[in-house]
């Protein structure tokens, strides 16, 4: 039991997919300028991580080992395509500010090499478990980037204003650099760094 | 028996199961999903044509205010004439572009505001550098005036072309005219910056192209005059007081 929490506990910090493994970054920068695209983007990955981590691991004894990055390219490939229909069905606004990134989770390094590394060789719920631990990683730190770009760079945390208009009136205005891209890179950098020095055992020897 | 893996034969039949599985997986969906997804599309497209007389509506009021502003929708030819039997909401514009001017069947929509006027919108369809590019025009009953304009893209460069999406490209439309006495001559797009209109003396027809964004401006200009726009000439025409 406490080996299977680990699973999903230890995505969160110790081996956090984006600011440890540095995975799946491209996609952390380009969906981020708000709060409410980047949850939907973060349950997207964890949807279709969690399933093709227990497909793989149903399939990992037949899946001949010549193919099996196709294989696995195939299933992931399946599940984003449900995934994007899916949001354009019930979330068309959000979906359309995603644009090309849901289909973009195919190439996201996260799943793959969670395939690669864990459901391959693991039974299918630790798989499922890791599958939801490592989107949930990505997840915590896809959505402190974008609350802090979407506070500072429009003033508001999910739409809602949270700067009052007397500040603006004061003469204070929104960051317009912070909605830029570059801009992600930096905080997740900050990010890092704050992990690293409260958690000592992430800095390698040398 | 042990099934080998690795044999070219069951690597072969693992390979086709899968797709005819997955094909069959997404196929359903797609089919499934299809209505909501439509019926997305068409408020969106509602959206846009009442943004086009100056009303926000948000996606569950769209429908509601659409039945509400827009009292008429029919359809014309490139002579002006009204087709009879055609759904001009259903008309797909992606379609009429691909067709030559004078073949077009052309929506035309016709709008009440909240103060009683009545506008025509113009559903435009054009190019842009990456995309699609598309809007609509409101005009006055004069049908000469503009009363507001929007434009929407598929992929245009951010901060570049996309800039036609934005409110402050879209107001330098306002209140500028399409026919100059009994000439169509539209709108020109000037390239330059900031006051390149005003700078080349056109203050009637003409607007400043957004900066960066060389061919999807010339898109948009194209799309407002002989891409498609030309082709409601003679229908405009017609009715022009």
């Amino acid at each position: 039991m406490g080996k299977n929490l680990k699973l999903v506990t230890d995505p969160l910090n110790l081996n956090n997919p984006i600011t440890v493994q540095v995975l799946g970054i491209c996609s952390a920068l380009a969906v981020t300028v708000k709060l409410m695209p980047a949850i939907v983007m973060s349950m997207s990955v964890i949807a279709v991580l969690a399933f093709a981590n227990v497909i793989i691991s149903l399939l990992r004894n037949t899946i001949p080992s010549r193919i099996r990055i196709i294989v696995q390219l195939v299933v992931i490939a399946t599940l984003v395509i449900i995934v994007d229909q899916i949001l354009k069905a019930y979330v068309y606004d959000i979906s359309k500010q995603l644009s090309v990134f849901v289909g973009l989770i195919i190439t996201n390094c996260i799943i793959m090499g969670r395939l690669e590394a864990f459901a391959l060789g693991n039974k299918p719920i630790p798989s499922f478990l890791d599958g939801i631990g490592n989107g949930a990683g990505y997840a915590v730190i896809l959505i402190i980037v974008s609350a802090v770009r979407e506070f500072f760079g429009s003033g508001s945390i999910a739409g809602f204003k949270i700067i009052p208009q007397s500040f603006y009136d004061f003469g204070y205005s929104d960051n317009g650099l912070i909605i830029l891209p570059p801009m992600a890179l930096i905080i997740v950098g900050v990010i890092i760094w704050v992990q690293r020095s409260r958690t000592r055992e992430l800095i390698e020897e040398k | 028996m042990k099934l080998d893996t690795n044999s070219n034969l069951y690597t072969f039949i693992y390979a086709s199961v899968l797709v005819i599985v997955v094909a069959a997986a997404l196929a359903f969906t797609a089919v499934k999903l299809k209505p909501m997804q439509d019926k997305n599309i068409r408020v969106e497209k509602m959206q846009n044509i009442l943004q086009s007389i100056g009303i926000n509506a948000n996606f569950e009021e769209a429908e509601k205010l659409y039945n509400l502003h827009i009292t008429n929708s029919y359809a014309v030819n490139s002579k002006g004439e009204k087709l009879k039997n055609v759904n001009a909401f259903d008309i797909n514009l992606k379609i009429q572009y691909k067709e030559k001017l004078e073949n077009r069947i052309l929506p035309v929509y016709e709008a009440k505001t909240d103060d009683d006027s009545v506008k025509i919108i113009i559903p435009l369809r054009g190019k842009g550098l990456w995309g699609p590019i598309w809007g609509y025009f409101a005009l006055n009953d004069d049908y000469n005036t503009i009363y507001g304009a929007v434009f929407n893209h598929k992929g245009e460069t951010p901060g570049l072309g996309a800039e036609i999406a934005t409110p402050e490209f879209q107001k330098q439309f306002n209140g500028k005219t399409l026919f100059e006495g009994n000439q169509f001559v539209s709108i020109t797009v000037y390239k330059g910056g900031k006051g390149s209109a005003l700078k080349a003396g056109d203050t009637k027809h003409g607007v400043d192209a957004v900066s960066g964004g060389t061919i999807t401006s010339k898109g948009l200009e194209g799309m407002v005059k002989d891409d498609w726009l030309f082709a409601y000439k003679n229908f405009l025409a017609k009715n022009k007081k």
